[in-house]
């Protein structure tokens, strides 16, 4: 029973059909390590007494845990705010639909950063999570409960959400796989919206194999949201491919610069050794509009989210804050609901898309973000895949950026594109520091192949084991 | 850059009442933050046009059938005050 943290969840459920395992052993087996370890990481806001089988797949059976921004019928929903503290979700999201079906066991839900705005999941009202291979430093962010619960092997996967990096800069900082697919393979239906342009949902796993399996079943066309492809999903597990001969990987200048911690660079060398000897094609490129990509998410970013932000006004849910009048219980409701970094949103949203500010900054915005993109059209003319660090540094200290919000922005920098541009994006593990903290590097394809990230990452991890090392505080359990 | 009165319209137009010690702590932060965004003023955008995804040409409306969402006693259920199957507030017109 010991070594089902050592094992990929696709192995778990084949132990389950095999008769050698039953789900009940397998999620009772998770709630003891949520029930010892979570005290000291936070990483679980709830977690179920008991779950329900109701359908098959490769994953039957298998516990998942979900980022508390996604719906889940007649279950607590708070997005680790306390304007929603009391809420109950009406509706299954589309993607939790399709987790039940496919028979996965909902074992909780996970802390994030208040609306899934933050790099460090200390913006919670709930208190941070820390990370599971150092205590004192922050699991990365917003889905950082997510990547440090999957990190701890409290659980053998869980979903997130990204809309500039949420799910693969924390999957780096904890040396897990996050993987967030081009914007539209998933339905948003049932996550609460941040910035809608950008919000993708995706799978937290500690390996590739997982990853492929999550996709099949969350991926998809859903008439709830007008945004999802109608696209074909292709099945994921046959890019579970080791050969990767003659791929193009590009590797930009502006993601291998000043700034980035050389403890970093070194692992992407290593990893990029690897590649080659593995005979895919290194080629250098520019993507010269990169050092616009922080300034121009936090216009688009805060502008969507303060609008998607209006419906909590203390009417239709959770905290209201009395008072005589309509405007005055509004905005006390949200002075007393909204954290810090919620409010700081809101307020430079809400001044970008004021009249007389617009054009300088939502406008101007929208159009450096087509500047990005087509950084982007000219590089994928030349190169399959784009390697780069997935952040400049490994996990920084609990409280070292709260109160400095630019430098918080700016762990994002790598992450960001991939968001404005709708490209599909995964980090995975390629190494650790001396202090024994985890490093990522990051794969970003063109829009709809999510296939050519999963065969590099499949056929990287088929000769390292980063993946496979597992934090202290998870051994001793 | 962000003075007091620009802090109190947003805060009016953001409908968050902000205490006096904030508005300084906001003008400082808000400045700084939108110091930095103002990098994209080096952007020549000149006949650029704005990003509208790749794939909104693809989107359509579903068709206009009525569809059962039998959840109204949950969702008042959320609401902090409802009376009737109505959602309770204060008096709006005179």
């Amino acid at each position: 029973m010991d070594n089902l943290i050592n094992l990929e969840g696709v192995e778990i459920a084949k132990n389950i059909k095999d008769n050698l395992l039953t789900s009940s052993e397998v999620f009772n087996f998770f709630k003891k390590r949520i029930d010892r370890l979570n005290p000291s990481i936070n990483a679980f806001l709830e977690v179920y007494e008991d779950f329900k089988i109701e359908g098959d797949s490769s994953l039957a059976g298998v516990p998942i845990a979900i980022k508390d921004n996604i719906c889940i019928k007649d279950k607590r929903i708070t997005c680790a705010s306390r304007i929603l503290s009391t809420h109950i979700a009406v509706y299954d999201a589309t993607v939790i639909k399709k987790l039940k079906k496919a028979g996965l066991a909902i074992i909780g839900t996970t802390n994030m950063d208040e609306f899934a705005f933050g790099s460090s999941t200390e913006n919670s009202c709930y208190g941070a999570t820390k990370n599971p291979w150092d205590i004192l430093r922050v699991p990365g962010g917003s889905s950082g409960g997510s990547a440090a619960a999957v990190a701890a092997r409290l659980v053998p996967f869980a979903l997130g959400s990204d809309t500039g990096g949420s799910i693969r800069q924390p999957a780096s900082l904890c040396g897990v796989v996050g993987f967030k697919p081009t914007y539209g393979r998933i339905s948003r239906y049932g996550l609460i919206a941040f910035g809608s342009s950008l919000d993708q949902i995706g799978p937290i796993t500690t390996n590739f194999v997982d990853c492929a399996h999550l996709l099949n079943i969350i991926c998809g066309f859903d008439q709830y949201d007008s945004t999802s492809s109608t696209k074909e999903v292709p099945d994921f597990t046959k890019s579970l491919d080791i050969n990767i001969e003659g791929i193009r990987i590009g590797l930009p200048k502006e993601y291998f610069c000043e700034g980035v911690a050389p403890e970093v660079l070194n692992a992407l060398e290593e990893t990029i050794n690897i590649f080659k000897k593995k005979k895919a094609r290194i080629i250098n490129i520019s993507l010269p509009h990169t050092k616009y990509a922080v300034a121009t998410y936090y216009i688009i970013a805060s502008s969507e989210a303060s609008s998607n932000l209006q419906r909590f006004d203390g009417i239709k849910y959770g905290l209201r804050v009395n008072a005589n009048t309509i405007s005055k219980l509004h905005s006390l409701t949200r002075k007393e609901g909204f954290g810090c970094e919620a409010k700081r949103r809101i307020f430079l949203g809400t001044y970008s898309l004021s009249s007389g500010y617009y054009e300088a900054y939502y406008l101007r915005a929208s159009k450096v973000r087509n500047l990005i993109k087509k950084d982007f059209d000219i590089a994928f003319s030349e190169v399959d895949v784009i390697l780069t660090p997935t952040s400049p540094t490994v996990a920084f200290k609990l409280g070292e950026k709260i109160d400095d919000p630019l430098s918080m922005y700016l762990s994002d920098i790598f992450t960001i594109s991939a968001n404005l541009a709708a490209l599909p994006a995964v980090s995975f593990p390629c190494g650790f520091n001396k202090q024994g903290l985890p490093i990522g590097a990051q794969l970003i394809g063109k829009e709809f192949n999510e296939e050519i990230l999963l065969r590099l990452g499949f056929s990287y991890q088929s000769i390292t084991d980063y993946h496979k090392k597992i934090p202290k505080i998870a051994t001793i359990c | 850059m962000v003075n007091r009165e620009i802090v109190e319209y947003v805060a009016k137009l953001a409908r968050i009442e902000i205490t006096e010690q904030e508005k300084d702590f906001l003008c400082s932060q808000l400045s700084k933050i939108l110091n930095y965004i103002d990098t994209l003023k080096e952007v020549d955008v000149k006949d650029i046009e704005v990003f509208r995804g790749y794939h909104v040409k693809e989107c359509f409306l579903r068709e206009d059938n009525i569809l059962i969402f039998d959840a109204k006693e949950k969702i008042l259920k959320n609401a902090p005050l409802e009376e009737d199957n109505y959602f309770k507030i204060p008096k709006v017109i005179g």
